[in-house]
């Protein structure tokens, strides 16, 4: 057989002088089910991202939309954003810190900084839900205009993800709490962080188009 | 490291969100999860600042704090996601592109078909008295 013959039939399989296998199921055979578990989630979560393009584009076809009502300049209160920003900015650095722990399998670590996330989680939460009895008390409700329509699906939806994250949150402390370390636990965790993190970035988006475009600008 | 981490390392696949093996143990995990932190949070306040600051001319405001949201969501992909670019994570950057591909069809498509709609159509008055 020539050498381009050879060469050819070994388009799209291991570089013969390379030092590791391709992705997929390379030389080393099928990936382990913790690779398949993320993998599959983190497909899982840009599907999630892109149902939040939807929501983010029809937000920004209809922020002019106000049908007379009140706009974004009247409504947003920046600071109250700013702390919601902060709030969800620590909560994901200490999730982040949680993965260590549960890296170590320390449950101390785990614990205290699955509490942290909890704690920061909770009070992004609580300074949304107040915006939004605020807005819905002087009239600025999601029936007032296509604009505050959009707004409260966006962050609405966004805020519906934060808090099943945090029941997934306390689920999580309470099964390491309760079985430990298991391998199907971890993949649990690992799970959980990607899905924290992804919220943060969703709420750059947000604070960035929906508070600054529409407060400052 | 754990035995999972042993053992994608040795299979040259990571998933998303586990740092590569050779990165410094638990201490360079902190490290990097804290300069992740930094990072972001500069952005973030530089973001609520700017508009107030006129450091910026204002007309370039939008275009500025879009640049900087963008940058914020790279530094959450690399240091709290551990999207990277190396061999172990091919199949994630692979599909974080479809997927800020798909972002990018609706968010732009949606905004150019409406802005196009707005201008070449009559306004809603217009209609109304057409109608009548």
């Amino acid at each position: 057989m020539s050498a381009a013959a050879t060469e050819s039939r070994r388009i799209g399989h291991d570089d013969p002088r390379g030092q590791r296998a391709t992705t997929g199921s390379g030389r080393d055979g099928p990936a382990s089910k913790r690779i398949i578990v993320g993998y599959g989630f983190w497909i899982f979560l840009l599907s999630d991202i892109v149902m939040f393009s939807a929501f983010f584009a029809a937000y920004a076809v209809l922020a002019n939309a106000t049908a007379g009502g009140p706009t974004g300049r009247q409504l947003f209160d920046l600071k109250s954003v700013a702390w919601e920003t902060g709030c969800l900015l620590l909560s994901s650095f200490t999730s982040g810190l949680a993965s260590i722990g549960a890296m170590l399998r320390s449950a101390r670590i785990f614990q205290i900084a699955m509490a942290a996330t909890f704690v920061l989680g909770a009070l992004f939460l609580g300074l949304e839900i107040k915006e939004f009895a605020g807005l819905v008390a002087q009239g600025a409700g999601p029936q007032r205009s296509a604009f505050l329509s959009a707004f409260f699906s966006l962050v609405g939806c966004h805020g519906l993800h934060v808090t099943v994250g945090l029941l997934w949150l306390l689920t999580m402390m309470a099964q390491v709490w309760a079985k430990g370390f298991r391998e199907d636990v971890q993949r649990r965790i690992l799970c959980f962080n990607l899905f924290w993190h992804a919220l943060d970035i969703i709420w750059v988006g947000v604070f960035t188009v929906v508070y600054l475009f529409g407060a400052g600008l | 490291m754990s035995e999972a981490q042993a053992n994608s390392a040795q299979q040259g696949d990571l998933p998303p969100g586990e740092e590569g093996a050779d990165d410094g143990g638990v201490h360079g995990a902190v490290i990097s999860y804290l300069i992740g932190l930094v990072l972001a949070a500069g952005l973030s306040a530089a973001s609520f600042l700017l508009p107030l600051t006129g450091l910026v001319y204002a007309p370039a405001l939008p275009v500025a704090l879009v640049v900087m949201a963008i940058a914020q969501m790279g530094v959450h992909l690399v240091f709290f996601l551990h999207i990277t670019t190396g061999p172990d994570n091919t199949n994630n950057v692979l599909a974080l592109a479809f997927g800020v591909l798909i972002v990018f069809l609706i968010l732009g498509g949606s905004l150019w078909i409406m802005a196009n709609l707005n201008q070449n159509m009559p306004s809603m008055t217009q209609i109304m008295q057409m109608q009548r």
